[in-house]
């Protein structure tokens, strides 16, 4: 029994699935990674950047060995509306130094050779298998379904993204609701490396990370991206699900016309448009999580919505990352003991806490609720740029002084100067 | 470029045999808003003669009708099996 039997069987070879397998196998665990594309990274998209500091720990210097685009050196975030942009940069010369800060990357080729990383420590990579079910007996899992093949193990690790069907067949989760994810589009748009570096002012394959609130969405809860790779672009949106399921916009269409907006289309002129991509991003944050784990599993990555978004900055691939090395600890320790069941696996959440995954996720609790509302996509964009613009008009009208422009724009917004400073207040509160 | 041109350039490996998204159209028939109609990124729920339409070969597996789909049961949702589907080159 126990030589058809794996310690664990992990579903889905994305970061968070990698990263646990590739850490179980170098300890000499016997893992079964299965990953339902036909290559690992094929079915998977982001919008476009991975802190660094998660993989770090796990692979020391990854960069000189793993297929990443460009260390991130140049940050912006952009109110836009229809005419008008106003824009926060920041440049830091110290993030294009090891141990870099992020970088661009491209999915399908960075998952296949993080799992490549697995594979070679050990672990068994079976690709173009869906799994259908977890196995149960007596109330805990004991392993996997995939078509007519059932395969056991101690633990399963569920890895499968997003749009998690196993937590939700494990009873760990209810179906998602629209509120609790975004859709995000991405066009992949290529470039000469040395023209992508000129536009966006960067020196050698330094990259740039751009995000946009306002007009891009329609004033729909959500934002644009636009990410330098090394000879591509990766430009998209994400919108709240419940957005597009109340309002009749088509998300193929908005990113059409985020294309020809003035502050993007000069950037993209002449560029090829090589890859269309779709995918669900967790959003509720603290409030979607499912249970983490139960008898004989436990979930990671997006699957357990790990996933920060606090609309300046967004992060998804480290925590993937960091929960799949804690889940391997969790693994490793249960193992030693001889009990995966549900009391020995709850270890899970000190890891998830000690590689400050559950803090990060549990100190921005309030952000998702924040960011829900409507004043950030459609009213604030619209103050933000008509003050700024008007500060840099000249036009022989008579002068005002910066209050007094601060306080007519506000005046003329349709919130008041309260609603303003409660807005501000929990917005300093939540992000 | 519209939606037919963008899908034109992924790459799909196209399962004939088994179709992993399938409508109970009756539901659908009752239903007022039909979102899925807009919600979908890859535009492939069409309306034709007052029926919803799905066409599965150019599905991007993202799961958003699944999710704002307002009625119970009328879009029964599975990945595409092993190794079919889209195979996204850059992601």
């Amino acid at each position: 029994m126990a030589d058809d039997k794996f310690t664990a069987i992990i579903i889905g070879a994305g970061p968070a699935g990698s990263a646990a397998a590739y850490l179980l196998a170098r300890e000499g665990l016997d893992v079964l990674l299965i990953e339902r594309g036909e290559t690992p990274g094929c079915k998977n998209m982001f919008g476009g950047r991975m802190y660094s500091h998660a993989l770090n720990r796990i692979i020391p210097e990854f960069w000189k060995e793993a297929p990443v685009e460009r260390p991130v050196v140049q940050e912006s975030i952009t109110f836009m509306t229809g005419d008008r942009s106003v824009s926060l940069n920041c440049q830091d010369e110290n993030w294009a130094q090891p141990p870099y800060h992020s970088f661009t990357l491209l999915r399908a080729e960075f998952d296949a050779w993080l799992a490549g990383k697995a594979e070679e420590a050990g672990a068994m990579l079976a690709c173009g298998i869906r799994v259908d079910d977890v196995l149960m007996d007596e109330g805990r899992v004991v392993g996997v379904r995939a078509g007519e093949d059932e395969l056991l193990a101690d633990v399963v690790i569920a890895a499968d993204g997003a749009n998690s069907l196993i937590t939700e067949k494990a009873g760990l989760r209810k179906e998602l609701a629209p509120r609790q994810v975004a859709t995000g589009v991405k066009q992949v748009i290529e470039l000469p490396p040395e023209v992508i570096s000129q536009r966006f002012q960067l020196e050698g394959n330094n990259g740039a990370a751009r995000l946009f609130v306002g007009a891009c969405t329609r004033g729909m809860g959500g934002g644009g991206f636009l990410y330098t790779n090394k000879s591509s672009l990766s430009l998209g949106l994400v919108v709240n699900a419940a957005e597009l399921q109340r309002n009749q916009h088509k998300i193929s269409e908005l990113i059409e016309d985020f294309k020809a907006h003035p502050l993007i289309a000069p950037l993209i002129d002449g560029g090829q448009v090589v890859e269309y991509s779709a995918h669900l991003v967790p959003e509720a944050g603290w409030n979607m999580m499912p249970r983490l784990f139960g008898d004989g599993i436990l979930v990671v990555g997006d699957a357990a919505g790990f996933v920060l978004n606090l609309g300046y900055l967004v992060r998804g691939m480290d925590l993937a990352i960091a929960s799949g090395e804690a889940a391997a600890r969790t693994v490793m320790e249960a193992k030693a003991r001889g009990d995966f069941s549900h009391q020995a696996l709850g270890i899970y959440q000190e890891f998830l806490r000690e590689s400050s995954v559950l803090q990060d996720m549990e100190f921005y609790r309030q952000a998702p609720g924040f960011l829900e509302s409507r004043r950030l996509y459609e009213v604030y964009p619209q103050v933000a740029t008509s003050l700024v613009a008007k500060m840099f008009t000249v036009e022989g009208a008579p002068p005002v002084h910066l209050i007094g422009r601060i306080m007519n724009q506000i005046k003329e917004s349709p919130v008041g100067l309260t609603q303003l400073a409660v807005d501000a207040w929990k917005g300093g509160r939540a992000l | 470029m519209n939606i037919e041109k963008l899908l034109a350039i992924d790459k799909f490996l196209v399962d004939d045999e088994a179709k992993h998204i399938t409508l109970q159209k009756e539901i659908c028939t009752s239903c007022q808003l039909k979102p899925c109609r807009f919600a979908c990124p890859a535009g492939l729920y069409t309306l034709k003669d007052g029926e919803i339409t799905f066409d599965p070969a150019g599905c991007l597996e993202c799961g958003t009708c699944r999710v704002i789909c307002p009625q119970k049961g009328a879009i029964n949702w599975q990945y595409p099996r092993g190794g079919f589907g889209i195979i996204y080159r850059y992601g």
